[in-house]
């Protein structure tokens, strides 16, 4: 069952001036009390939050407070995992993204995903990025497809002239844009990000930063960050995610803070908890 | 003044000498050394004996017939008036089993093994994979019998238009010993592929991947150079394999690719005439040992050749 893609277009050629009014109208992804067990253990509770079409939004927090969850949760990637169960309401532009009818493979032809330990394939850089085009039979030259992933991941002219080579003979940094422009090639409509540097030193770490600024153009990008600086440089809105305790105490738990425009969430949180976390008190 | 003695001075008088020589010899460590070396060059040495004792029989052997009539011969007949010494039929007859073997074990081990390693939950592995490891062991004998008094039947029954002309058949001999050879194919592959690492997976499912399509164009690609190794070890096993191939496939030293023909492979000429009663010092007696050094010859090229391949076609991940 194809999801169906709304034509927002329309929303990129308005004023610079009204983008902080429109990045909040067209919502991709809606939270409901969404919630994921592993088994019997409650990794994420209750989180309703919206999130909104070509915006970097950042999901930052300590440690197990559930932040990989919640993500993998939009792509169903959790659907791997055999132990884990999502709870509660979760739509994709007005569409439950857990109906009985909807096909996980379609999902993420449409939400790609990066992660956080760069995984390119054993294969050459061009087989890298022209897998998922070949996977989705998208139309046209296939040469040109990967010519234009890669350069828009910025890392074209460093590989024009050895795209049969392995792709593990690139650095960490150059993987990590590898596997950016292999989840752009196939045009989806959201890219999720699971704390992309986390691997990589400052340098190639601010090229993926000004990379993200330049895919927001076109696409809705999510991001898990261990580095608030990080996400107070890239994003448009910020979550940030605590642990908690289960009543009886035994089990930790994720739980959604404070949800809100980044620059409120760093100069002028609602929630002490939130003050404490990013001025480095805590966590 | 010496070491010890401004260890001592350093350390105060009554006080313990401080030594950076060892406290004790450590005799029991050298001795247990000595013996995993022991242990170690032992198997070595073993090897080497059985390929020299292979030598020098097949040193005598090529005293009486020339190399050439022997690699390039079509016509084996030793112990008969005249004699024919070509080893060409007999290797034939070893290439006919692996040829059918390979048919039954490629599809099989390899797709059990993409099941097993991708598709299986838990707890069929967990039933599965030990009895795979058990199948290992069965009895060549057993497997031998089975084909013979079943499996020939009912490849007879299955193909009629077949020319079943006697008890044997090479191609059921090879799909038996391609029956044999499946758990270990399926075994070795399966555990190629589990160790592909998880991530290059979900990378392939983020990009909106089938299940099919991750084991087929992601896992099985980067488990390759396992995968070959099981197929190698798998025909090494074919190759060798002498038990069901004497029950099963014959007696007849003749070149066809005839399945249903009765066939005489290497491993089965060493078996009979071993156990025959041909008496020692004679050509015939020592056809075994060439033979059996072909047969070593053989299964290295072949297992280099493979290694070459692995090296080649391997897709390296970190």
């Amino acid at each position: 069952m194809p999801v169906p893609m709304p034509d927002t277009r329309e929303l990129t050629v308005r004023p610079a001036a009204a983008a902080k009014e429109v990045h909040r109208v067209d919502k991709t992804f809606e939270l409901r009390r969404v919630s994921v067990r592993y088994g019997d253990n409650p990794a994420v509770k209750d989180v309703s939050m919206d999130i909104f079409h070509k915006n970097i939004t950042a999901l930052i927090g300590p440690s197990g407070c559930g932040k990989s969850t919640l993500i993998r949760c939009l792509n169903r990637m959790n659907d791997l995992i055999p132990s884990a169960r999502v709870e509660g309401e979760l739509r994709y532009h007005g569409e439950d993204l857990y109906g009985s009818r909807v096909d996980p493979v379609q999902v993420r032809k449409l939400i790609g995903m990066v992660f956080q330990k760069p995984n390119p394939f054993p294969k050459s850089i061009f087989d890298n990025v022209a897998f998922g085009p070949r996977t989705i039979g998208m139309k046209g030259d296939i040469r040109e497809i990967v010519e234009n992933a890669l350069r828009r991941a910025g890392l074209w002219n460093e590989v024009k002239n050895r795209l049969k080579d392995n792709a593990y003979g690139l650095s960490g940094g150059q993987q990590q844009r590898l596997c950016i422009a292999r989840a752009i090639a196939t045009e989806p409509d959201v890219i999720l990000m699971d704390e992309p540097c986390s691997a990589l030193d400052p340098i190639s770490t601010a090229r993926i930063e000004d990379l993200m600024l330049e895919l927001k153009e076109r696409y809705s990008i999510v991001i898990v960050t261990h580095n608030m600086q990080q996400a107070a440089r890239v994003s448009d809105m910020t979550a940030f995610l605590m642990v908690e305790l289960t009543a009886d105490e035994k089990t930790r738990y994720g739980e959604l803070i404070e949800y809100d425009d980044t620059s409120k969430v760093f100069t002028n949180p609602a929630d002490s908890r939130t003050e404490d976390y990013i001025s480095g008190k805590v966590g | 003044m010496t070491a010890h003695d401004i260890a001592a001075s350093g350390a105060g008088a009554g006080s313990l000498r401080r030594s950076l020589e060892a406290a004790s010899p450590r005799y029991g460590e050298r001795a247990i050394r000595a013996f995993l070396v022991g242990c170690a060059a032992f198997s070595v040495l073993v090897t080497i004996g059985i390929v020299l004792s292979l030598l020098f029989g097949a040193i005598d052997f090529f005293r009486a017939v020339p190399v050439l009539d022997f690699l390039t011969g079509t016509d084996w007949a030793p112990g008969f008036e005249p004699a024919a010494f070509g080893v060409l039929p007999i290797v034939v007859g070893t290439l006919n089993i692996v040829f059918w073997a390979l048919a039954v074990a490629v599809p099989v081990g390899l797709l059990s093994a993409i099941y097993l390693a991708e598709y299986a939950p838990a707890r069929v592995r967990r039933v599965v994979k030990p009895m795979l490891e058990v199948l290992e062991g069965i009895p060549t004998v057993a497997i031998g019998l089975w084909g013979l008094f079943f499996l020939r039947p009912l490849a007879e029954d299955l193909f009629p238009f077949l020319a079943w002309s006697t008890p044997h058949a090479v191609g059921v001999a090879g799909v038996a010993v391609g029956l044999l050879i499946v758990p270990l194919v399926a075994s070795v592959s399966d555990d190629a592929m589990r160790s592909v690492p998880g991530s290059l997976r979900e990378g392939a499912y983020a990009l909106g991947a089938s299940k099919l399509r991750v084991s087929l164009r992601v896992v099985l690609p980067a488990a390759v150079s396992g995968v070959v190794a099981s197929l190698v070890l798998g025909v090494s096993r074919a190759v060798g394999e002498t038990m069901v191939v004497l029950m099963v496939a014959g007696a007849r030293p003749q070149i066809s690719v005839d399945p249903t023909a009765s066939v005489q492979t290497v491993t089965g000429h060493i078996g009979t005439t071993a156990t025959g009663d041909i008496s020692t010092g004679t050509t015939d007696y020592y056809t075994i040992f060439a033979v059996g050094a072909l047969l070593f010859v053989l299964t290295l090229a072949m297992n280099m050749f493979a290694i070459r391949l692995v090296r080649r076609f391997r897709e390296v991940y970190e």
